[in-house]
């Protein structure tokens, strides 16, 4: 004989057992003897450091002030952050010329803001913007020489606005390059594949301080008499060849998560290889390689500051000169400390950012 | 076979292959095969698996390449010439078994994505013609989802919507219930059966034996990369010739 259920159960709420605060701290920090002392014991750690943290860059740190003299040593002196502040930001860039790295910094966050956020849904009209007229504007505007502008030598240029310059051409040179030496390496004509690989091989085999270093101090030797490229564009491509070669390898792992099927369904339906490619591969790869490209960008932001040993003073260069002015002996640690919460609010922000994108970029096919 | 077809005018005859070879390096996969199929005719392709039923409709629209021999679609034979297999690929729309839908674009997008690009059909347009698909493989109401909220048999039909947005004069179908569910199947093959009621041309590898038998003009057994046998459904199921058919129909017959 059969046995049939004729009523359907009805859907009921989970067990509410295990809501509230105090059920939360039973379940999460106090489950069981060892679970509680690890609990007091990381509490500890953490009011211990937080605490340190604060009254030596706070409570006992001193704001207020001109010189040395204000420094009273029992915290932090941001007096001396304060007093080199302009050559921290600008480097050694004329002071009534400044204004014209504001305006560039001006554009550039319009820019990022319209291409990056949500706001604008159409980004044709703002990555035009972003990667054609903000780029070549600024060029004219930081570098001067026409329009009226003085020119302001890049040996000149130095600090924070240095290494935004240093990292926002490499990432912007990275990217599409590293996606075509990535299509190139997977490609199935030999010469190009071989052409690719070698150059990623080999670039990736080499440190980024030898690259700098062949740059700065080889390459003259192999260029003729009287010809000779500037010192900062020597250190930009440099660091752009070397973190394309990165970005090529992090794009082919993207590539190479998309199923084969995808471009036989590019292909089947008359799509030829760049319609496939930039209409279906790459906005997949790139979308799975999100963090792994943003975790390349960081580094090679970080990366930035090795220029400092072919005599280019960005940030953390400039800060370090800093500390070794007679008047300002002892200011490592403040120097230091600035220059680190500089780059990890810059590195936090990219990284909030790519944890967004993914986040948006999400369709549901991945269960 | 051949000789006769090729007697034929090219207007009748929408796929013909000619003595074709295909190897995967040293691997012989499909040996001499000769086929024409007439418009409008539905044939029905099957056999064990790795026996190149797969790879001989593969070649049709070149996703895979072959090496000896001749394969003309529409009048246009396949060569290295990208703008000939971009125009076949035009003609001949193509069914996978795992649906191969973009899931970063929504139904509706997939759909209209090839006809823009590809067409160059003003977008409002492709919209219409788009809807106007997925109202009949009966699913309007998924155009703005995207593929990976669909179940299997739905992401099918889009996939089968998305190659009819083309105008196809071919489609191609590799095994397109294997990877279903076996409560999808049907509707998915309903949509194939009145795809073939309406005279589309179609080559189907499949092992749905039911729809050879309500569908096909003309059934084609493969094994080790030949063509065995092929024959009307009716005779081919009744009265199979050769000793490898009768093996292969015994087995799926039996588990069906």
């Amino acid at each position: 004989m059969a046995i049939v259920k004729t009523e359907r159960h009805e859907d009921l709420p989970p067990p509410a057992s295990q809501t509230g605060v105090i059920g939360w701290m039973r379940e999460n920090l106090f489950s069981s003897p060892l679970n509680a002392l690890l609990t007091v014991v990381s509490l500890y750690v953490i009011w211990w450091a937080v605490s340190g943290i604060v009254s030596y860059a706070f409570i006992n740190a001193n704001f207020v002030g001109e010189t040395r003299e204000d420094c009273t040593g029992t915290g932090a002196c941001w007096v001396f952050i304060k007093a080199r502040f302009g050559q921290i930001m600008y480097g050694f860039y004329p002071v009534e010329e400044r204004w014209r790295v504001d305006i560039g910094y001006v554009l550039a966050a319009i820019g990022l803001f319209l291409v990056l956020s949500d706001v604008v849904k159409n980004k044709k009209w703002p990555a035009v913007y972003m990667f054609v007229f903000v780029p070549v504007v600024c060029y004219f505007l930081f570098y001067g020489g026409s329009f009226g502008l003085e020119v302001v030598e890049t040996s000149q240029w130095g600090g924070l606005f240095l290494t935004l310059v240093l990292a926002s051409v490499s990432i912007f040179v990275a990217l599409p390059l590293g996606i075509v030496l990535a299509l190139g390496r997977r490609s199935s004509m030999p010469i190009v594949r071989m052409l690719c690989v070698g150059f990623i091989e080999f670039v990736r085999g080499v440190p980024l301080i030898t690259v700098l270093f062949m740059a700065s101090v080889m390459l003259p030797l192999f260029l003729p008499e009287g010809m000779n490229f500037d010192k900062l564009i020597r250190a930009l491509v440099g660091m752009s060849l070397f973190s394309a070669a990165y970005m090529a390898e992090v794009v082919r792992g993207g590539l190479q998560a998309i199923p084969k099927g995808q471009m036989e369904a590019a292909k089947s339906l008359g799509l030829g290889y760049w319609q496939a490619m930039g209409l279906i591969i790459l906005p997949q790869a790139l979308k799975i390689a999100i963090p792994s490209i943003v975790n390349t960008f960081i580094g090679l932001f970080k990366d930035t500051t090795l220029v400092l040993i072919i005599g280019l003073l960005d940030l953390l260069s400039i800060v370090k000169a800093g500390t070794t002015d007679k008047e300002w002996v002892g200011m490592a640690t403040e120097g230091y400390v600035f220059v680190a919460a500089v780059f990890w609010v810059f590195c936090f922000g990219m990284s909030r950012y790519s944890i967004w994108l993914e986040n948006k970029l999400h369709t549901g096919h991945k269960r | 076979m051949s000789e006769a077809a090729m007697t034929q005018t090219d207007m009748d005859v929408a796929i013909q292959l000619i003595g074709m070879h295909k190897w995967y390096g040293e691997f012989h996969v499909l040996k001499d095969i000769n086929l024409t199929v007439e418009r409008g005719e539905k044939i029905v392709v099957c056999g064990p698996s790795g026996s190149g039923k797969s790879t001989m409709i593969r070649c049709i629209n070149r996703l895979e390449e072959h090496q000896q021999g001749q394969i003309i679609v529409d009048g246009i034979e396949l060569t290295n010439d990208v703008k000939k297999i971009d125009e076949i690929r035009r003609e001949v729309g193509m069914v996978f078994q795992h649906f191969n839908l973009f899931p970063h674009l929504t139904v509706l997008e997939n759909c209209t994505l090839a006809p823009i690009w590809v067409r160059k059909t003003p977008k409002a347009e492709a919209e219409e013609t788009a809807m106007k698909f997925l109202e009949r493989v009966k699913i309007p109401e998924q155009a703005l989802k995207y593929p990976g909220q669909l179940s299997g048999g739905q992401q099918q039909r889009v996939a089968i919507a998305r190659s009819l947005c083309m105008n196809p004069r071919i489609m191609l179908f590799d095994e397109p219930t294997s990877a279903l569910d076996p409560e999808m199947i049907s509707e998915v093959l309903d949509t194939m059966i009145s795809l073939a009621e309406e005279g589309m041309t179609m080559i189907c590898v499949t092992h749905e034996m039911g729809f050879a038998k309500t569908v096909a003009d003309r059934v084609i057994f493969m094994d080790a990369g030949e063509i065995i046998e092929q024959a009307p459904p009716t005779e081919f199921f009744e009265n199979p010739q050769s000793e490898r058919t009768q093996l292969f129909l015994s087995q799926i017959l039996h588990n069906g």
